[in-house]
């Protein structure tokens, strides 16, 4: 048996299709998962749907993919998509430690991460940067609206310095910046962006899939029952009026062949490890994600001025993934047999040698 | 009571032990931290064992890397009784923190080598005592200053070998083994414990009672520390993921493994069967293992009491979501920095039931370093077969300390993936619902992922789920999974590691105990017949939950005695809830001051107890 060696091309599934199909021959329903039990008009239902189309258009198998998540509302949406991938909905603030165990047991898997900003920047802070500093290979995706909606609303650690709660508290703290401490750590691959946005979303979460490593990606996703009100800094409303796009995103997939024809004066090509593009269309500012000093400018004048600044903020090389550091075997270790894993009755024999 | 010391017609002290103590000694060796002491008692203890005479070595350190005091004490008995003696026959003391107290602590007629610049703060006279200059003998034998620290220990070796009839032939290996590659440190070493030797000869008789000679006990035999067995264990048991975090006792288990692992484990080409990942924390560790084994790696992680409490949410998620996972707990005392580095088996109760609602989880209980390796190779398999989290309880005397053994046999139990459905089963099956008890025996059929048939996929959470994996707030959803778990632990039952039953002619009284008091109730066993006329039968658990064998056990005997080393009786209380019926039967005998048991403190607990129940009569 093997589990989650890569087929790159031939498509598995040999069904016939009755609509539009990708690359595998798989219609876009076959990356649907259950129904959604948030409130709705969620702003993780939109990150599904962008999780969903990604995923299609980039053409993953959906065995392929482990779904990973901690708990929270963010975390239950990871049952909301590809109903034909294992899933495993863990323990609060603890999916960076379950993405390290996965992609050990086995590297061919495909992870995808949704976590929450209390799940990822208050209880599972420290796990966070440390798998980062692993650069274990998985989109992190955090669906960030500034509160804890499960538990009715409290402030979180990524709520902005002097937004107000529903019951009119006002946060007196600075926000932990997620994307900051991803660059800190060493990420390869940072972005931010908007549940209200899904065609930056998409192209971001491609791009996120092509990269094998640690990317991370920052959705401010407005969460509709505590975080919606005026003077919330995470709410539809604000950011609809704030978003500011640092670029205009694209992503072309390895197995792409056309050729667009880019400005090089307008337009930057970011090449990802598997041939797969990301092209940056400039905007008003002439911003380069791959300086590392200037991210880290452009993030400290965020915060200072609250500037909901998107895109993707951060790419470079961050340095061998888990799995490669690990120096792993190319077939998964879950699935070898027992004469890979027991040595022979010589090798303790020797061992024995040694202690008499 | 004290005891007088004993003097011969010419007021000569006659040393303690009996009239021909040959091959019965416990030497201790009171040294300070972090002077290298180590190697000169490791020396000492493999020069005896190499003699062919039974030799066991506890060391009793500080959790301190450089200063306080520490002790190490090795007991070498023909009978092959190695377990602690509270008592040493010989104390070595060189070290001016601990000196007042150790020779405060010993017997009328015991033997004393205490440093020359030590002496004044003897103000004993009932001792049998010899003065060594040790700072002076290592002088000409190490020009260089900064080492004498370290080769001073080496010179009391060469003079117990002198005072006991150490066989100099076994030093010189025992020192050469020690050092290995490093000849220049073996040669100055050889020097140093030869000058030691021959100054005692010169100076000092031998000792009138005590005395070694070869024999034939060890021949073949190995001496081997319990974490050096787990570790080995979980690489021939099939690990394929470990993940840890330091932690005394517990680090060199996992030290062991990964130098195994790099050993053994890798293709021709260099690449890993395996993967090592030293964590932030606790909790990393044990999320990173139950994800590893969700993913259908054969997974575990070591750690010690802070370390479980940390892992207690994870162990919850492990027994509700059915993930493979094996925690090796190598037990030490209290919470924090409470005697990180001292012994007990005080986590028996709280890991049976870690974690939150209703968990429980099978317990394997080593009593052996020989157990120690194979029960963390079979935690692999059982973990796998009952899609649980899984403990092996080790504690840091069996862990840490050494222990003589025979070599350990190849394991040829086969390697057990348990209930796993490929793509191809599945096809042959065309249905699959992962919490559906389809065999009887609460142990379901698990996908992993990658898995490629989409019949195989299903959702993993710790809330409430249909046998479809779909999620489920229903009470009869729940209830019935949860009951599913009862009977899956009934099952775990019958796949534990059976219970070791010893009887002697006709004893009345049962005991049961586990883990590393067994060498020392052995010995007390015998010693409650020979000496006290009391035969008794022993019942060595070596798996939680208890079976039938154990059941049965506790029916026959009107009493029995479980010995355990914690303060509240924890495995004893477990007995209680699966036999209530028995619970006034079972009577504790307890240790828990840090040391490892020994067998007066058994004879003594079970006196007492026997004195009461006579008076109660």
């Amino acid at each position: 048996m093997t589990v989650g060696a890569p087929t790159p091309t031939a498509p598995a599934v040999a069904a016939k299709p009755a609509g539009k199909v990708n690359r595998l021959g798989l219609e876009q329903t076959a990356y649907k998962g259950a129904e959604s039990t948030l409130c709705a008009g969620c702003g993780h239902d939109a990150i599904t749907a962008s999780i969903i189309k990604s995923l299609y258009e980039y053409g993953i198998e959906p065995y392929r993919v482990a779904k990973l998540s901690g708990i929270g509302c963010s975390s239950k949406t990871t049952a909301y998509f590809l109903g034909q991938s294992h899933g495993f909905n863990s323990v609060h603030g603890r999916m960076a430690a379950i993405a390290m165990g996965v992609n050990s047991a086995n590297r061919n898997l495909v992870n995808i991460g949704v976590s929450g900003d209390g799940d990822t920047a208050s209880i599972g802070l420290g796990n966070f940067l440390h798998m980062v500093r692993r650069n274990v290979p998985m989109v992190y995706i955090v669906e960030n609206n500034g509160c804890y909606g499960l538990t009715k609303g409290q402030f979180s650690a990524t709520a902005d310095k002097g937004s107000v709660q529903k019951g009119g508290g006002v946060n007196e703290m600075p926000p932990i910046d997620i994307c900051a401490m991803a660059v800190q750590m060493g990420c390869g691959y940072v972005a931010r962006s908007f549940a209200g946005d899904p065609k930056q979303v998409v192209s971001l979460l491609k791009g996120a899939v092509a990269y094998n490593g640690t990317a991370v990606i920052d959705i401010v996703s407005p969460c509709v029952t505590f975080n919606n009100h005026e003077g919330s800094t995470k709410s539809q409303t604000y950011a609809r009026a704030n978003e500011d796009p640092l670029h205009e995103l694209g992503f072309v997939p390895f197995f792409e062949q056309v050729t667009v024809e880019y400005d090089p004066g307008t337009t930057k090509l970011v090449t990802l490890q598997d041939g797969s593009k990301i092209t940056l269309k400039k905007l008003e500012r002439d911003y380069d994600p791959t300086n590392r000093s200037q991210v880290m400018d452009l993030l400290h004048q965020a915060n200072k001025e609250q500037l909901f600044l998107t895109g993707l903020l951060y790419t470079g090389d961050a340095g061998k993934p888990l799995d490669e550091q690990l120096n792993l075997i190319d077939e998964p270790l879950a699935t070898l047999p027992a004469s890979r894993i027991r040595p022979p009755p010589e090798a303790l024999a020797k061992v024995m040698e040694t202690f008499k | 009571m004290s005891l007088e010391v004993a003097r011969d017609g010419a007021g000569n002290i006659v040393p303690n032990a009996a009239p021909q103590a040959v091959n019965d000694v416990v030497i201790s060796v009171a040294t300070s931290n972090g002077t290298g002491s180590q190697s000169a008692n490791l020396i000492l203890m493999r020069s005896i064992f190499n003699m062919g005479i039974p030799t066991g070595a506890k060391n009793m350190f500080p959790s301190n890397i450089q200063g306080l005091p520490t002790w190490f004490t090795v007991r070498a008995n023909h009978s092959g009784w190695t377990a602690r003696k509270k008592h040493a026959d010989v104390v070595v003391c060189m070290n001016v923190e601990s000196v007042e107290d150790d020779v405060a602590n010993m017997r009328p007629g015991d033997t004393l080598i205490i440093n020359k610049s030590l002496y004044g703060k003897v103000k004993r006279t009932d001792l049998l005592v010899h003065v060594v200059p040790f700072d002076e003998l290592v002088v000409p034998v190490c020009p260089d200053t900064r080492l004498r620290k370290m080769v001073v220990n080496i010179l009391y070796v060469g003079v117990l070998a002198h005072l006991l009839n150490i066989d100099l032939e076994e030093l010189k290996k025992a020192i050469a083994r020690q050092f290995g590659s490093k000849v220049k440190a073996a040669e100055l070493n050889t020097k140093a414990a030869l000058h030691g030797y021959e100054w005692a000869k010169a100076n000092i008789p031998a000792h009138p009672k005590l005395k070694l000679q070869r024999m034939d006990k060890t021949a073949g035999k190995i001496v081997i520390e319990g974490n050096q067995a787990a570790g080995l264990g979980l690489v021939f048991g099939g690990l394929t993921f470990l993940a840890w975090y330091p932690i005394t006792p517990s680090s060199s288990l996992c030290e062991n493994a990964i130098d195994y692992l790099e050993e053994f484990r890798k293709d021709p080409d260099g690449k890993a069967t395996y993967a090592v990942i030293q964590a932030e924390d606790e909790i990393a560790s044990i999320g990173a293992v139950v994800g590893a084994g969700w993913a259908g790696a054969r997974s575990a992680t070591a750690t010690a009491g802070p370390g479980i409490s940390l892992m207690s949410e994870f162990a919850g998620l492990s027994y509700f979501a059915e993930i493979p996972a094996v925690i090796l707990d190598v037990q030490r005392m209290g919470p924090s920095t409470g005697l990180p580095t001292r012994t007990c088996q005080g986590d028996i109760f709280k890991a049976y039931h870690l974690s939150h609602g209703d968990c429980k989880h099978p317990l394997l209980l080593p009593g052996s370093p020989q157990e120690c390796f194979e029960f963390a190779a079979e935690s692999l398999n059982l973990a796998e077969r009952l899609q649980t989290l899984v403990f092996v309880m080790l504690d840091l005397d069996l862990g840490m300390n050494n222990w003589m053994s025979e070599p350990f046999a190849p394991i040829t139990k086969a390697i057990d993936r348990g209930k796993v459905l490929s793509s191809e089963d599945l096809k042959k099956l065309g249905e699959f619902a992962r919490y559906k008890d389809v065999d009887g025996d609460g142990i379901c059929y698990r996908t992993l992922p990658g898995t490629d048939n989409p019949l195989g996929t299903y959702f993993t959470r710790g809330t409430g789920h249909t046998e479809k994996a779909t999620y489920s707030e229903k009470p009869k959803d729940w209830k019935g999974n949860i009951d599913r778990l009862a009977r899956k632990f009934d099952t775990a039952r019958t796949l534990m590691p059976k219970p070791v039953l010893k009887t002697m002619p006709g004893a009345e009284v049962g005991i049961i105990a586990f883990g590393s008091t067994d060498m020392a109730l052995e010995e007390a066993r015998v010693r409650l017949r020979d000496e006290l006329g009391l035969p008794t039968n022993y019942l060595r658990l070596r798996a939680l939950p208890i079976g039938a064998e154990t059941r049965e056990f506790i029916a026959q005997h009107k009493v029995i005695y479980v010995v355990e080393q914690n303060r509240d009786a924890q495995c004893a209380s477990i007995l209680r809830l699966d036999c209530p019926e028995a619970a006034t039967k079972l009577q504790s005998v307890l240790h828990y001051d840090g040391m490892p048991i020994d067998a007066q403190s058994i004879i003594d607990g079970i006196t007492a107890a026997q004195k009461a129940a006579k008076e109660r009569s």
